[in-house]
């Protein structure tokens, strides 16, 4: 019969395991980057080929899917006071041209 | 040493007793705990690598991108612009293009529509993102229509974008520019925007700058501008994500304090008691300071596991919603993971140290009173 294990090395052990999943996450993480480095590459193609600026995020309004090339009065379409109507828009920074001078 | 080892474990051990004693509390507490860390890890995961992932696609977006602007806003450039540039030195190419945009009420979607020139495609033909053709449920060889002006135009799916590529290509639709002419109405001779190449990286501010001073009415975007804005894309100064930290940080404050501002009758009646039967008072902060160390570290163990399932290989379905907004089309992505050592560092530290200190200051007074006086 195998003798019941004490409370603290069972805290042990799963402290253990949970570090050890942990360290598996980072060995996870760089294979699944060597194995995405092909589909990574056709990506940037695809965008040198189509001369995409953007992530396809967010398609609900036309600043935050081209982001980077919104201008300064994207938000404020309608009128100069107008609140903006997509919730993006309060998840996204202005690009960074606007917003450093 | 053995002997130090053998009482840290019986204090474990008797620790965790305490620690069942109170088995709601304790696992409400680790919940709680478990979703703060969870969140936090999420948001910076995902946003780690999503930097990452457009730093490197992102790389090869155009050198420039030249916009004309009219009473502020974004207008159609007319294509004696490409000579009014006139020769630029370093600049290889430039290629006026034709996109835009493109509600579709029926399914409620935007679409992006681009007309690229080196594409061979009939006027009757359209090569759609995998994000549209899972939407309105299209293959290839099927009608996708475009209701624009008076009209409605049907063209025949010559081809879906890989599903590979759906973070920068779910919404598109390519068509040819005789088409795009059509179905939009732009004249001959006017154009979206126009794209330049720059041999020399270094140039490229310098070109720009030459552009805005032959013509003042035209916005240059630069990559480095492009990258700069995807680097610091959901930053914590803003909106939404800012709301969450402050969120969770008034959650863990509300935690510590609770555990700082004073101990339960029966927490004190323990420690009174373990004083009576000679326990010393470094006995007892030895003891909470392990019950700190369970509790924050399990909490940390466990969110940050379930964080890294969630952003990739459940594809953060959490934000999908926060980042569609009230969009219908969203791309089907599994983004590469990229971990940084010294963001989980940090979260590591700020969720570890704060709980064990808090845990442990209230305990330090009340093991150092009599214990005849905390029984009372």
């Amino acid at each position: 019969m195998i003798p019941a294990m004490r409370k603290s090395a069972l805290v042990l052990l799963f402290f253990i395991t949970g570090l050890l999943l942990i360290l598996l996450t980072v060995i996870d993480a760089s294979t699944r980057q060597s194995l995405a480095a092909e589909s990574m590459n056709s990506r940037a193609m695809l965008v040198s080929e189509l001369g995409l600026s953007d992530l396809a995020l967010s398609t609900e309004a036309r600043y935050t899917r081209h982001l980077t090339l919104a201008d300064r009065h994207s938000a404020f379409q309608d009128h100069p006071t107008s609140f903006d109507h997509f919730p993006s828009g309060s998840i996204f920074l202005p690009p960074s041209q606007l917003t450093h001078d | 040493m053995i002997d130090f080892f053998r009482k840290q474990a019986y204090l474990i051990d008797f620790t965790l007793s305490s620690l069942l004693r109170r088995k709601g509390k304790n696992f409400g507490l680790l919940l709680v705990y478990t979703l703060i860390v969870f969140m936090l890890a999420s948001v910076m995961l995902f946003t780690h690598s999503l930097r990452k992932e457009a730093g490197i696609i992102l790389q090869q977006s155009p050198e420039i991108i030249v916009q004309r602007l009219v009473a502020g806003r974004h207008a159609l450039i007319p294509s004696d612009y490409i000579e009014k540039m006139g020769r630029l030195r370093g600049v290889t190419s430039k290629k006026p293009r034709l996109w835009g945009y493109f509600y579709n009420p029926v399914v409620k979607a935007n679409y992006t529509v681009m007309a690229p020139d080196h594409l061979e495609l009939s006027t009757m033909e359209v090569i759609i993102g995998a994000g549209i053709a899972r939407t309105i449920g299209l293959g290839i060889g099927d009608y996708f229509t475009l209701r624009a002006q008076n009209d409605t135009f049907s063209f025949e799916v010559k081809d879906i974008l890989d599903k590979d590529s759906e973070l920068v290509t779910t919404d598109l639709v390519l068509i040819s520019q005789k088409a795009f002419r059509i179905i939009t109405g732009i004249p001959e001779g006017q154009f979206t925007d126009i794209v330049l190449s720059v041999r020399n990286p270094r140039e490229v501010r310098k070109v720009a700058e030459k552009l805005v001073q032959k013509l003042p009415d035209i916005r240059p975007v630069l990559r480095e501008e492009i990258l700069r804005t995807y680097d610091s894309i959901f930053s914590w100064r803003q909106g939404i994500v800012f709301v969450l930290l402050i969120g969770a940080l008034l959650a863990f404050v509300i935690f510590a304090w609770d555990k700082a501002s004073g101990l339960s009758a029966e927490e004190k009646r323990e420690i009174g008691i373990l004083k009576a039967v000679g326990w010393e008072s470094g006995d007892i902060l030895h003891m909470k300071f392990w019950e700190g160390v369970i509790i924050s570290l399990s909490a940390f163990i466990l969110g940050y596991l379930a964080a890294y399932l969630h952003v990739f290989y459940s594809s953060a379905v959490l934000f999908e919603s926060v980042l569609k907004g009230w969009a219908t089309l969203y791309p089907q992505f599994r983004l590469v993971p990229f971990i940084d050592g010294l963001q989980i560092a940090t979260l590591f530290f700020f969720t570890i140290f704060p709980y064990v200190v808090a845990t442990i200051i209230p305990i330090w007074k009340a093991s150092v009173t009599d214990p005849d006086a905390i029984m009372r």
